[in-house]
């Protein structure tokens, strides 16, 4: 067991050593003079080199940091990318075989207020799954523009994966009929980590009922809990989905499209009162 | 079991290490490329396009201002929490025995360059109250038993405090590092004797011959021209005056060296990511650090602008150089 670990230190050392060369020949490439944000040292835009030590140290610092202030959401998002390097591999090889996964890794579409067509969603039947997402958004005041950047993945292509999990996230809440309380936020977690295995969405899901009353806590572990784990595990695995292209499509069309159940419980967005 | 666990560390370890050497050797293996193409520039180019250091990066003179100006307005809000964080709580001795060494009477008045949160003006005021407080007690003590004609001098004399008010000046290129200052000052109640002026070190906006004091306490390692600092320095400088430079500069131990560098590119972009979510400004940071000069060429530097009797002391094992020089 010692043997494979050494042997793949050796490998990320080479890996590293050839991120590197790579990192300086993009900087010669763009060493002109007004050098500008368009301009990045690194894999991706935002890309930050760290070595196995700075990415423990995030590790343990940002989950400190993200539990102490559960606001901090850029702690979360690096908590997750600093330990979630095995299961991105893992969405990433599920995408691959999946063909409208595939279609995703090669076209890499964003999620974004910019890319997004409003007046036409606004415009869809009342049902369908473009319609429900912008209910989605009014109703709980979020944009898909506050998700951050991907900084310290060490691989173009597990970054987007990274990436488009967080821009699917919104979409998620509308394919569950989950709000963005603490409650549905917490139901969303044990499905992610059921269905990606991020440490990150573990942690979450473990942690994340420690802030509930005695309610929804209940709530939680006889109806919610259990549907949320259930369909993690067999839905069809919800980040290979185009869902750009099925805005017309019906919510519970899709939802049977992906093996998941409706919600045992409704939950309204005006639910927001503190836990 | 333990022989490969300790063979694991020890990978991980040159990892880390080659890692900074690479990068470090990357850095200077850019900024070599770039300035020899730079260099080919000054010739051609009439309007002297000249390139500088900005942390391992090579950028052009004109924008290292500016992003160096990107750079505290970002830190501005978490500035002393993370000196706290990053130095674990060191700067504070590192401040208390600058303004040891600089000794200020009460009536001098002190120019803090990029004074920013203004760590060394607080200081400064403290001491010198401290000092005229302690005066005051030597000539309560010596006068026990005043006469009559010692009591009427003594009423006749009592608004002396007037000329002996020592003044601080906190000068920052930087609104918002300024802008925190003041509100500290606000929230300690300290208002007497302080003011906060926006202006660069290379150009002050202040006469000649104006104060006794200059100090520029890790500052001057982010003004692009030095040269032109320390002789602005000397300028405002009245005759007699000191300028005091807190840096940091070269560590001559080897193994404290290595220690520090690990430290630095380690620990402390994490730190900045988690604390003040700004891993690329503490980048800077340990960067701008190595590239600054050590100490005796600092010294130098500022025997050049013209100072006199200049001497350092290395606090920490030289992590902080405290450099001193007289106009004369």
């Amino acid at each position: 067991m010692s043997l494979c670990a050494v042997k793949g230190f050796q490998r990320l050392r080479q890996r590293q050593c050839v991120l590197i060369s790579k990192a300086v020949c993009v900087h010669q490439l763009h060493s002109s003079p007004g050098f500008t944000d368009s301009c990045y040292d690194g894999l991706y835009p935002g890309h930050i080199q760290t070595t196995p030590i700075q990415k423990a140290l995030l590790a343990v610092g940002s989950g400190v940091a993200a539990l102490q202030n559960p606001y901090r959401h850029d702690m979360v998002a690096v908590l997750g990318e600093t330990t979630g390097h095995l299961a991105l591999i893992n969405l990433r090889d599920r995408m691959k075989n999946d063909p409208e996964g595939y279609t995703i890794l090669t076209e890499r579409p964003r999620i974004r207020l910019s890319t997004l067509d409003l007046s036409r969603m606004a415009s869809l039947p009342d049902g369908s799954f473009g319609r429900e997402y912008l209910r989605f958004l009014e109703d709980n005041h979020v944009t898909p523009d506050s998700r951050a950047d991907v900084k310290f993945v060490d691989n173009e292509e597990l970054a987007y994966v990274m990436q488009r999990y967080r821009e699917v996230h919104d979409l998620l809440h509308t394919l569950l009929g989950m709000p963005t309380n603490m409650l549905g936020e917490v139901a969303v977690k044990w499905f992610e980590a059921a269905q990606t295995g991020l440490p990150m969405c573990a942690l979450g899901a473990v942690l994340g009922p420690l802030r509930l009353n005695s309610s929804r806590l209940q709530s939680l572990f006889t109806s919610l809990g259990p549907w949320a784990l259930q369909n993690g595990r067999r839905s069809r695995c919800i980040l290979s989905i185009f869902y750009e292209r099925r805005w017309e499509q019906n919510l519970e069309d899709l939802r049977q499209e992906l093996n998941i159940e409706p919600p045992p419980v409704i939950l309204s967005a005006a639910n927001k009162r503190s836990t | 079991m333990a022989a490969s666990m300790r063979l694991l560390v020890r990978r991980v370890l040159r990892l880390s290490h080659r890692n900074i050497n690479v990068a470090a050797a990357g850095g200077s293996g850019r900024s070599g490329c770039c300035s020899g193409s730079s260099s080919c520039r000054c010739f051609s180019d009439a309007t002297g396009d000249r390139s500088t250091h900005f942390g391992f990066e090579t950028v052009p003179e004109t924008e290292k201002a500016k992003r160096v100006y990107k750079v505290f307005e970002n830190v501005a809000q978490k500035y002393d929490v993370m000196n706290d964080a990053m130095s674990l709580g060191i700067h504070r001795v590192w401040k208390d025995m600058l303004l040891h060494a600089m000794h200020p009477q009460p009536g001098v008045r002190l120019l803090d360059v990029a004074g920013g949160t203004g760590d060394i003006a607080f200081r400064f005021l403290e001491y010198v109250q401290s000092q005229q407080e302690r005066q005051k007690r030597r000539a309560a003590r010596s006068t026990q038993t005043p006469s009559w004609q010692d009591i009427s001098t003594n009423y006749s004399t009592e608004d002396k405090d007037g000329p002996q008010e020592s003044k601080a000046v906190v000068c920052d290129i930087n609104k918002e590092m300024l802008k925190v200052g003041k509100q500290k000052a606000d929230s300690m109640g300290v208002s007497a004797g302080l003011s906060w002026v926006v202006g660069d070190a290379e150009e002050l906006p202040f006469d000649d011959d104006q104060f006794d004091i200059y100090t520029i306490a890790f500052g001057i390692r982010n003004v692009t021209h030095i040269d032109q600092a320390l002789q602005e320095a000397l300028r405002v400088l009245k005759p007699g005056g000191r300028f005091m430079c807190l840096e940091f500069s070269k560590v001559t131990n080897p193994v404290l060296a290595r220690l520090y560098d690990t430290y630095s590119f380690q620990m402390i972009p994490v730190l900045g990511e988690v604390i003040a979510g700004d891993w690329k400004s503490y980048q800077y940071l340990v960067e701008s650090i190595r590239k600054f000069p050590d100490q005796e060429e600092f010294k130098g530097m500022i025997e050049d602008a013209g100072f006199y009797c200049v001497h350092y002391h290395n606090l920490t094992g030289g992590v902080v150089a405290l450099h001193s020089g007289f106009k004369l």
